[in-house]
């Protein structure tokens, strides 16, 4: 178990659909097979930078998800590594047929972005947040689902897509800029979770841009005493299960941190591993099977109970209840 | 490479012969879709030992013309047209739909059978595929060409227009389909159902090169196939006249026979219609 803190603390803030640009070009620079499809809104899942660099590899497809990945299927049949990006809510939930059976059955190394995820997508609303995402790829028998939880990481992640994966992947990103913490020198492995911070009285285990706030909320508990542990899964699927387990046995008591429905997402994942192999009291903060709406995403936040704020009083009721 | 002789008398007997193992193989399954198998084996006849530049020994081979078979509920025929060109022996096509067989019921890549290009038996996802295998050979300037076998009914799933569009788009002539226009599907007549006419329009305004046949007829067959080079600018669509059932005179354009097996009586009848309509 490591006892030093392995997060940045004064970083600027980015967007991880930032790093999920970068580390696109950086992978097609090494890796000719790269390519890259369109959907309408490619500058706002930063493909923009592929597309200037690699314009003869860029193909648009207008707004037809279900064909884009169908076409991605056939292009990584005949040996391409393809990149299909667009709002997760599209490129998981509108196209989930032709992942299940063109890109899953098939096993092909398709990679899929799913952008503007979460409630913190803010005013688009409810339509836009992907908050089901996470469920549906990871019942897909051969998939890969990562969310990294900042830009550093998420170039880091888009590269190990392909570097790390041979099969298909879904990789998960959100709209706002978050802190960028993630030390360079941390290094990806897919299927490795990563502890933020040690802390012995429980574990928050948080994903994407709610590693963030999972780590805010640690110091918000450590100032009454309590003393929290970060972990970060950056891969939903393959769960890192002793790191869970492991955690379980240290601290017992997790709490789980996702901009995801309660269902099916990373809570679940948790608790598919340690109702099994280690049961130990678990809270599930999420999105409690309901729809989101529109408002800032700092307003959102705390309405949904997703803010630093809320996950400290939640852990804090939780270590108490079952310490009395 | 595949270098069968491409008269038209070795194809009809091809055709023959394809269905024939439709019929038996659907026999020892004991479920399976025997209509459009039937109606089909002109067409796989022609695919496999005339049109397709292929090498059933190296079934990989990176230059061969690709197919995808986007209705996979006819797997049978297309196994018995693999199965007779050689990607494996004509007698694990009376392994289908068992467990453990390479020949799934619809085809699946998981069980390696060779020449499998890609799973499919949902519906309306074989022409993105092809798109996305068209526009590969483009980029990597290969002049292989992608052939996609389409059902008609298969044409109400809307994913199937938007793959068109981007074939046209792409100016994709290395892609052909071919639409297996049999006018019946589970719940009846396909005008009936959800009518698709005026179909020849409909590809030509999406940006088509389109052609109609005969798909029952090698001789049409082969001639259609013929005139897919004549254009250099777009995809090629062929919609194949078909009967459902074709070969087989007590079962042909009976819709009810989509997704049925001949048990031992029906076999024995229909391999006999077969040998007098030949």
């Amino acid at each position: 178990m490591r006892t030093e803190k392995r997060y940045l603390l004064s970083r600027t803030e980015k967007p991880t659909r930032l790093g999920f640009g970068r580390g696109l070009k950086a992978i097609a620079m090494s890796d000719e097979r790269v390519v890259a499809l369109g959907a309408d809104i490619t500058s706002s899942v930063n493909v923009d930078l592929f597309q200037q660099h690699f314009p003869d590899r860029f193909f648009s497809l207008g707004i037809a998800e279900q064909n884009i990945m169908g076409v991605a299927a056939g292009m990584a049949l005949s040996g391409k590594i393809p990149f299909a990006a667009t709002y997760g809510v599209f490129s998981a939930l509108r196209t989930t047929d032709q992942i299940r059976i063109s890109i899953c059955y098939n096993n092909i190394p398709v990679k899929i972005g799913g952008a503007h995820a979460g409630i913190s997508v803010g005013p688009d609303g409810a339509t836009h947040q992907a908050l089901e995402d996470i469920a549906v790829m990871r019942a897909m028998p051969n998939m890969t689902v990562l969310s990294p939880c900042d830009a550093t990481q998420a170039e880091q992640a888009t590269q190990a897509s392909v570097t790390q994966v041979e099969g298909p992947a879904y990789i998960r990103f959100g709209r706002e800029p978050v802190p960028d913490f993630i030390p360079p020198e941390l290094t990806f492995e897919v299927g490795k979770a990563q502890q933020l911070k040690p802390g012995g009285d429980l574990t928050l285990i948080a994903t994407g841009h709610m590693v963030w706030e999972a780590l805010k909320a640690a110091e918000m508990l450590s100032d009454k005493g309590i003393d929290a542990a970060v972990m970060n899964i950056h891969t939903l699927k393959p769960i890192d299960s002793q790191a869970l387990i492991d955690a379980a046995n240290d601290t017992g008591l997790i709490v789980t941190v996702e901009e995801h429905q309660v269902i099916g997402g990373l809570g679940s994942a948790v608790a598919e591993v340690l109702s099994q192999h280690k049961p130990v009291p678990l809270e599930i903060i999420g999105m409690p099977d309901i729809f989101g709406e529109s408002g800032t995403p700092e307003q959102l936040l705390k309405k949904y109970g997703l803010h630093a704020q809320n996950i400290a009083a939640v852990a804090m009721n939780k270590l108490q209840k079952i310490k009395s | 490479m595949n270098t069968a002789n491409p008269q038209s008398q070795n194809l009809i007997s091809m055709a023959c012969q394809l269905r024939r193992d439709v019929i038996n193989s659907l026999s020892v399954a004991g479920s399976g879709h025997l209509g459009a198998s039937l109606g089909l084996a002109d067409i796989f006849s022609v695919l496999y030992f005339s049109v397709l530049n292929h090498c059933p020994e190296e079934p990989t081979w990176p230059y061969r013309d690709r197919l995808v078979l986007s209705i996979g509920h006819v797997a049978p025929v297309y196994y018995a047209a693999m199965a007779n060109a050689g990607y494996f022996s004509r007698e694990e096509l009376l392994t289908l739909r068992q467990l453990g067989s390479r020949l799934q019921g619809h085809p699946s890549r998981q069980a390696a059978l060779p020449g499998v290009e890609s799973a499919s038996g949902s519906l309306g996802q074989g022409l993105s595929i092809a798109v996305g295998m068209a526009l590969t050979a483009k980029l990597d300037k290969q002049d292989w060409h992608v052939y996609s076998v389409h059902g008609d009914g298969e044409l109400q799933e809307g994913a199937i227009w938007e793959a068109a569009m981007s074939a046209a788009h792409y100016n994709l002539h290395n892609l052909t389909a071919i639409v297996d226009r049999n006018g019946v599907q589970i719940d009846g007549p396909t005008r009936t159902v959800m009518g698709l006419e005026p179909l020849s329009e409909k590809f030509e305004a999406f940006g088509w090169h389109v052609l109609t046949c005969d798909g029952n007829s090698i001789d049409a067959l082969l001639n259609a196939f013929h005139k897919v080079s004549e254009v250099d600018d777009k995809p090629t669509v062929i919609i194949a006249n078909t009967r459902m059932g074709a070969g087989v005179p007590q079962i042909e354009n009976d819709y009810t026979w989509h997704g049925k097996a001949p048990d031992e009586q029906q076999r024995e009848a229909f391999l006999r219609a077969l040998d007098n309509e030949n």
